[in-house]
């Protein structure tokens, strides 16, 4: 009994347990659901492909994103709802820096790294835009970023001159797809790199213990020394890097972009991915491995409705009702609530014994 | 001395909520004059006013819900989502089955207040984050909507047609068109409705035990606790009314557009908000207007209407606009409330 309760207690349980039914019903529902085989992609090469490596490859993503959201919510105790428009910011400068001002352009005309790093800085800015918003001007950080998530596609749009440009030479598809000899999609590694720099910054730094200060209570943290308005501006400027990367992985995978589809709904995921691993939506304490471990479960839930063939407009439904279901768990409320009953159940028990 | 009353009474008339009110009326009319200046003649048309008014009706109405919540300190982003359900579940009612229109405002408010008594129970009782379960609920409506039909299509339902129809027209307003013909100014039915809740609810938040409760919730929960007020009903009371006129905006818009799409409304509850901030309702909770609201949207409107009549039309500009437009009012009600703050220390 107890060492259930202290299994139950760890906040990483969650994330875990919600995998393992997703898993056990994939199981019993189809089998083949699991089967990993080696096929030849669209430039010939041998790589590995299946509902799992699926998973791997499109989780990878809304792991970054689960990084910088933890982060931000953590510190400033709401979500930053705009991360879809800015990610199609992000892959929308990339693609304008490669193509120069012509839409097909022969060969790039920047190095890729060149248009990372242009799109990392313009992401940064509107991430600095965000924070500043919600930092300085006081306002929630969700209407705050509101004004990014109506602007934003525009926005990419315009970048563009609402063309759509495509990057025909292959080298720029590794990022989304597949490195020549690798059968594993290149996106985990790039997941798995963010991965491991963020652990190494929250081991090495106070990042970490600033985040969750601020985010526990703003004005005993000021008290304290700190400045919780530029840690919390801090939060959005490394969201806007995460976002960044994310949005090279997607346009590289399409060698092309498509503004009103591009990374649509995924705040929903990063937000679901945040509070799948046991973290308070309203700020505070945050696990980063929980969230990670959550946003591959989110895909995972993802591919399994797809499995199950659910349209994929009508996806949002489902998700939203999983979201609702976890809120009103994790609710102090429902909670106290709970727990007084489990109180109550278990002394009647003990009189008879 | 007599001056310093003087002062006091001036800077009691223009208190927080009058000076964002004020702000908002001039801004719209110094568009609109300005817009009759620049672009010419059509502006000077009654009729250029009255098609806002007809296009803009849904809008009104779920920007006065979206006021009413976040007067009360929350917020509710599912309205676009509960309008687009609500123009599907009415089109597929009437074409696919036959149904009669009365039904079909039936469905069209138990479908609003079904969203608000859930999002309601949630905010209030549970003590949910209302971003988070309006959030949930916009993503809901809309994948229920993809599920009751997912592709779009035009109600052909005589009955329906005959009311979608129906204009009442203005005398004297009218205005001769190019052939040289006269033509009469009309409204839609909607507007009427629209109208009608904005009074309504303006009364309400007046002059209403109920609506003060809204505002002393909004303004500072712990001390409306204190007053005897009940928090959670009055928050509940708040999403149930923002529910039920995102109710009644879905079948305003359905008898506008007269079909059924999932992707209607798209991007309403933003405009709501909008609009309410500009029309000087804080975000913080405890100050707003509904007159002010009206105003928000009539603003938000011509300023879209000017950019595309400046040539401009492509569809990025208004997105672009409307957001610039947002931000800049947020920023002035952030200093707002700073200056607020310092003259209260």
């Amino acid at each position: 009994m107890q060492i259930i309760k202290k299994i139950t207690k760890q906040q990483i349980f969650i994330p875990i347990a919600a995998l393992l039914i997703l898993a056990v019903f994939n199981l019993i529902v189809d089998p083949s659901f699991y089967e990993i085989t080696f096929s030849s992609n669209s430039a010939g090469d041998l790589v590995l492909s299946g509902n799992m490596i699926s998973i791997l490859d499109y989780g990878s993503e809304l792991a970054i994103l689960a990084i910088g959201m933890t982060l931000v919510t953590a510190a400033c105790g709401g979500q930053d709802i705009s991360v879809g428009a800015a990610v199609a910011i992000s892959g929308s400068v990339v693609l304008r820096v490669l193509c120069g001002g012509n839409s097909r352009p022969e060969t790039m005309q920047a190095p890729i790294i060149v248009a990372f790093l242009v799109s990392c800085v313009v992401a940064m800015l509107f991430g600095a835009f965000n924070g500043t918003l919600v930092a300085y001007f006081k306002i929630q950080p969700m209407v705050a970023t509101l004004i990014l998530f109506t602007a934003g596609r525009s926005i990419a749009a315009w970048i563009n001159n609402n063309e759509l440009p495509i990057i025909s030479d292959p080298s720029f598809s590794y990022f989304g797809g597949f490195i020549p000899g690798i059968p594993i999609p290149t996106p985990f590694f790039i997941a798995l790199i963010c991965i491991v720099l963020a652990i190494l910054v929250l081991r090495f730094t106070n990042l970490g213990l600033y985040t969750q200060a601020v985010g526990i209570n703003e004005s005993s943290s000021r008290l304290n020394g700190l400045n919780p308005a530029f840690i919390k501006f801090l939060t959005f400027v490394i969201l806007g890097l995460c976002v960044a990367v994310v949005g090279l992985i997607k346009v590289s995978r399409l060698s092309s972009i498509n503004y009103s589809v591009i990374a649509k709904d995924i705040e929903m995921d990063a937000i679901l991915a945040v509070a799948l691993g046991g973290n308070a939506l309203s700020g505070g304490k945050f696990n980063l491995d929980a969230s990670i471990l959550g946003a591959y479960v989110i895909q995972f839930l993802t591919t399994t409705l797809y499995k199950v063939k659910v349209q994929s407009d009508a996806l949002p439904a489902y998700k939203a009702v999983v979201v609702i279901l976890l809120v009103v768990m994790s609710a102090p409320v429902v909670r106290q609530w709970l727990a007084g009953l489990g109180r109550k159940l278990r002394k009647p028990a003990k009189e008879v014994a | 001395m007599a001056s310093d009353k003087k002062n006091a009474a001036v800077r009691k008339t223009l208190s927080d909520t009058n000076l964002l009110l004020t702000i908002t009326i001039v801004v719209f009319f110094a568009m609109y004059i300005g817009a009759i200046v620049f672009q010419g003649k059509g502006f000077l048309k009654p009729q250029t006013f009255f098609n806002i008014l007809n296009a803009n009706a849904p809008l009104i109405i779920s920007a006065c819900g979206m006021s009413l919540v976040m007067i009360t300190g929350g917020i509710d982003i599912s309205v676009g989502g509960v309008t687009a359900l609500v123009t599907m579940c009415c089109a597929v009612y009437l074409d696919f089955h036959q149904g009669n229109v009365f039904v079909s405002l039936l469905i069209a408010l138990a479908i609003g207040l079904g969203f608000g008594l859930v999002q309601g129970i949630l905010v209030a009782y549970l003590e949910i984050q209302p971003f988070i379960v309006t959030l949930a609920g916009m993503f809901f409506a809309r994948g229920m909507t993809t599920i009751v039909n997912t592709y779009p299509f035009n109600v052909e339902n005589s009955q329906f047609v005959a009311l979608k129809d129906t204009r009442i027209l203005i005398p004297g307003m009218g205005s001769y068109n190019k052939v040289g013909n006269y033509v009469d100014a009309y409204i839609e039915i909607g507007v009427i409705a629209a109208l009608l809740i904005v009074v309504l609810m303006f009364c309400m938040l007046r002059w209403s035990k109920l609506g003060r409760n809204f505002y002393a919730v909004g303004g500072n929960s712990q001390s409306a606790l204190m007053l005897g007020i009940n928090v959670k009903r009055t928050r509940f009371l708040s999403h149930l009314i923002c529910g039920l006129l995102a109710g009644i905006c879905g079948f305003v818009y359905f008898m506008h557009v007269g079909s059924g799409a999932v992707s209607h409304a798209s991007g309403m509850e933003m405009n709501a908000i909008a609009s309410s901030i500009i029309g000087g309702t804080m975000l913080t909770g405890g100050v707003g207007n509904i007159i002010g609201t009206f105003f928000g949207v009539l603003s938000l409107s011509t300023i879209q209407i000017i950019v595309s009549s400046a040539g401009l039309d492509e569809a990025w500009w208004t997105g672009i606009t409307i957001a610039a437009m947002l931000c800049l009012f947020l920023v002035v009600q952030s200093v707002v409330m700073a200056r607020k703050k310092r003259t209260a220390q």
